[in-house]
């Protein structure tokens, strides 16, 4: 143990004046409701984001949920013989008179019985079908998936792990909140009216001619417009924390790698989203004023949405998934004890993901471009892909002889590397011409992107919840049932996804209410799966509330980490630090450095080859 | 965000102790020192400014590629624009320009009074664009009414068929409805495709309009903090530089909307 840098477990034990916790309430009922409404604290605005998107992903969840269900059983017309009311069948020229009656439409009979309607047509309750699976579609993306790592886990943890207060602008950072709140309240208003049914992309000509919709699509598309700015103003507030609130001795390649793919992921929040922001804006002109730009029946190109969406929308598949390589590159070395591999090459790859993600949106649009375009975006997207895979050798050479300690966070992140690796390689055969004509807007393309998105970030994000549940709440979870619950959203997450690849090759077009009998089976295993995910997920709400209720009080340092939030008290204090840190290691030096607050009761230390010299 | 961020002094009894509001500043608590903040508030400033041109960027391709596909209708659409209110437009944005920078530099040497004049000049520049763009261009356009000192309306003495408040305003037959998307209904246009010119026009030009507005209303804040409590001076001007930043932004995005809304051939 001589070779050991004890020094800062002294220098940190003890002494100095404690604040209270965060957390301690102000006064009365009232008094901390206002004291949470007003705050600037970084660590407040990223619970209360946590709060907003698990209520959102609640809400997302649901409408994916009865989009399954309905996918139980089809919608059908069927032949039936015409009773009498007699309850006789009827004749006519001594045969059956028969007539059509329409079969499957579990959800639109769900919304005809709530409205205290009747469904009239097959199309009316085809339509609910369309809402409830927009609904998801634009709930999971824009306001769950986007902002849930950065606006919850990046807000509590940037400060905390370069050693700051707070952001650079912590008022600027409240009001993002607030106008991510407003953003959600209009979409989950232009649901409350009836509901948009254009899928999540809002693509031309459907988003501006479904006319019943009116309102509903402009309130909705408007939502979304609101969000972009709040994602915006994260994005831009982190950058500039990042460059200007280091603590001292923190050099830019001695930041955690969560801060690199943070800082990466805003780069592109903050360049993307624009583009985004006047698009859904002419969308909405669209719509009001009928200006044309989108109709190809006013002289507008519907096409060129397309291109003005995708510019947006796949770098931003990125803001959804670097910010869960970063957590993963938290998780793998503090899991394992073990020095990150290749530092500089992760570090990199989420800058070179940032960058190339801006020349491939072309790939979204193989069918609608022209044969050049296609393969010149066909090649570029290919080099996506080389990034990416870096990312993924490294982390496994870091798990390579590491002492992996199976926690709920590793046991996430191995299921993440696990089903990542499915996702990245189902996107190359859609990034290839030939193969995507086949299975572009098939369920392929639907398992692709759950791989990736679900089997990628949100499964990162529950993770990374885990990693950091100790510190952001100062109590333990029961590591057993966490465990079990992982296992079931994994088990779920695949019954219910890779099911569709096959769906997908087999030529089950997405977003149809209806099918024909052969891909029945699937359907069914896949809705089942679904339900199992649904369990998962509640088991670990249960384990959060009982941690919250009765859990044990956790240590500072419940891992063994080496970034500075594990210097920081568990839950930490008002000001974070009691004293400004001064960093003297590494992120990932774990052959060199005692943890900070380390204590043999939490966790042994590794048998590091430094120990045996 | 500076204005957010920058903490604002509170009016009250420290005001009367006379010492000003620049020297009274105390950057936030997690921030080192007040020139860290200030770096901060600078590079957060420059990032929005991004996001800006990239708004506008997208509203530009737009343009391009409608421009593309319909040649004549842009041509036609913008031989409608004077461009002599065009070029004065851009007259009073370079002005403004320059003496909101003479603004800044005046704070930054504790030149008061001059700072708060030249800011007052700023905003009376940015109200003189919204009247021209809206007296002179947007309502003869829309709705044929014209006011009775415009120098355009000797042209269509004959077509003047109504007058409203006594004679200040003026309404032209048949000039009116040059309207965006579904309102348009000028019966004399050349091509059909104009309805779409005029959408683009009245996108451009619209959000950009709101972009002087957002200034102004910057502007017009800077102005009150100055006068109430010498909010800015050589050690603290964050928000005026920021503002005028905002402003040259407007005036930029107008020079390169000029040229391609009023200058086609
Ligand atoms: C390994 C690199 C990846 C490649 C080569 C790739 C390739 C593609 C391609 C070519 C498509 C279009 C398929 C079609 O519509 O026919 C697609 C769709 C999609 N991808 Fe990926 N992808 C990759 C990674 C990701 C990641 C990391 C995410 C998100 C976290 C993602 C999210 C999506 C989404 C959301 C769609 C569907 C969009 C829609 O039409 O609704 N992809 N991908
Ligand atoms: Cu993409």
């Amino acid at each position: 143990m001589t070779t050991l840098d004890n020094s800062r477990a002294h220098e940190l034990g003890g002494h100095g004046h404690h604040e209270g916790s965060y957390l301690t309430p102000k006064g009365g009922f009232w008094a901390t409701v206002w004291d949470w409404a007003t705050t600037v604290d970084h660590k407040k605005i990223g619970v209360m984001y946590l709060c907003a998107v698990l209520f959102m992903f609640f809400l997302g969840g649901m409408a994916a949920l009865a989009v399954r269900t309905e996918l139980l059983n089809p919608v059908r017309t069927e032949q039936v013989k015409a009773l009498g009311a007699d309850g006789k069948e009827l004749m006519e020229n001594g045969k059956p008179v028969m007539k059509t009656v329409i079969t499957g439409q579990w959800l639109g009979d769900m919304a005809a019985w709530w409205k205290g309607q009747e469904l009239t047509s097959i199309d009316q309750g085809n339509n609910w079908y369309n809402r409830a699976f927009t609904l998801h579609g634009a709930i999971m993306v824009f306001m769950v998936i986007i902002p849930s790592i950065p606006a919850s886990l990046g807000n509590f943890f940037i400060p905390l792990m370069l050693g700051a207060k707070d952001v650079a602008f912590p008022r600027l950072n409240l009001l993002s909140w607030y106008i991510y709140v407003t953003g959600s309240i209009f979409a989950v208003c232009s649901i409350l009216i009836g509901g948009v049914d254009t899928g999540w992309t809002f693509y031309t000509p459907y988003s501006t001619t479904t006319d019943a919709d009116h309102a509903n699509v402009v309130l909705m598309v408007l939502g979304a417009f609101i969000l972009g700015f709040s994602s915006i103003l994260t994005g831009l507030n982190f950058v500039v924390t990042v460059h200007k609130l280091r603590a001292p001795g923190m050099g830019w390649f001695d930041m955690p790698l969560f801060i690199w793919a943070m800082y990466s992921t805003s780069i592109i929040q903050v360049l993307a989203t624009p583009v985004i922001g006047i698009t859904l804006l002419l969308l909405c002109f669209e719509r009001i004023f009928r200006i044309g730009i989108f109709d190809p029946a006013l002289g507008g190109d519907p096409v060129l949405y397309q291109h003005f969406f995708w510019f947006y929308s796949h770098p931003v598949v990125y803001v959804m998934i670097l910010p869960a390589f970063g957590v993963i590159s938290e998780i793998i070395p503090v899991h394992s004890h073990k020095k990150i591999f290749g530092y500089r090459a992760v570090a990199f790859a989420s800058l070179g993901v940032a960058l190339v993600s801006f020349l491939v949106w072309g790939h979204h649009m193989f069918a609608s471009s022209g044969e050049l375009g296609a393969t010149v975006f066909s090649a570029l997207t290919f080099l996506v892909a080389i990034p990416t895979a870096v990312k993924v050798f490294n982390w496994i050479a870091t798990l390579y002889k590491g002492s992996i300690a199976l926690t709920t966070p590793m046991l996430y992140a191995l299921m993440f590397l696990f089903l990542f690796s499915i996702g990245g390689l189902t996107g190359l055969p859609l990034g290839a011409l030939a193969t995507d004509l086949h299975l572009h807007d098939s369920y392929f393309v639907v398992a692709h992107f759950h791989y990736v998105m679900m089997g990628g970030t949100i499964i990162t994000f529950v993770a990374g919840l885990h990693h950091w549940w100790p510190k952001m709440f100062g109590k333990m979870y029961n590591q057993f049932w966490a465990n079990v619950g992982a296992w079931i959203v994994f088990i779920g997450f695949n019954v219910t996804f890779f099911t569709q690849f096959f769906l997908g090759s087999q030529g089950m077009p997405r977003r149809y209410a209806s099918y024909v009998d052969e891909y029945h089976t699937l359907h069914v295993i896949s809705t089942f799966g679904s339900y199992l995910l649904f369990i998962g997920f509640m088991v670990h709400l249960l384990v959060f509330i009982h941690s919250l209720v009765a859990g044990r009080k956790a240590p500072a340092n419940p891992w063994g980490g080496l970034t500075l939030e594990w210097e920081a008290a568990s839950p930490p204090s008002e000001h974070n630090f009691d004293h400004e840190p001064i960093v003297t290691h590494g992120p990932y030096d774990y052959e060199t450095t005692v943890p900070p607050h380390w204590n043999a009761k939490d966790y042994p230390l590794p048998a590091l080859p430094a120990n045996h010299h | 965000m500076t204005t957010l961020d920058t903490r604002s002094n509170p009016i009250g009894a420290d005001v009367q102790s006379g010492e000003p509001g620049w020297k009274r500043y105390v950057p936030g608590h997690h921030w080192r020192t007040a020139d860290e903040e200030f770096d901060a508030c600078t590079l957060g400033f420059w990032l929005f400014l991004a996001t800006e041109v990239l708004l506008f960027a997208g509203l530009f391709c737009g343009y391009t590629i409608m421009r593309y596909k319909h040649p004549e209708a842009f041509v036609n659409g913008s031989s409608y624009l004077d461009w002599r209110w065009g070029a004065l437009n851009t007259v009073v944005l370079l002005i403004s320009s320059y003496t909101m920078a003479a603004a800044i530099r005046a704070f930054q040497l504790d030149r008061q009074k001059a700072g708060r004049l030249l800011l007052a000049i700023t905003f009376i520049c940015g109200l003189g664009f919204l009247v021209i763009k809206f007296t002179f261009e947007y309502t003869p356009k829309l709705s044929g009414w014209f006011i009775a000192i415009d120098p355009a309306l000797h042209h269509y003495a004959s077509l003047v068929d109504g007058e409203a408040l006594g004679g200040l305003f003026k309404h032209v037959a048949g000039y009116g409805g040059k309207a965006p998307g579904q309102f348009f209904s000028y019966a004399f246009s050349s091509d059909p495709w104009e309805p779409l010119w005029w959408s683009i026009y009245y996108c451009a030009t619209g959000i950009h309009a709101l972009h002087v507005i957002i200034g102004m209303t910057l502007i017009a804040w800077c102005y009150r903090r100055a006068v109430l409590y010498n909010a800015y001076g050589p050690s603290h001007y964050t928000m005026v530089e920021n503002t005028g930043l905002y402003w040259h932004l407007v005036d930029l995005i107008w020079i390169f909307l000029f040229p391609l809304l009023y200058l086609i051939h």
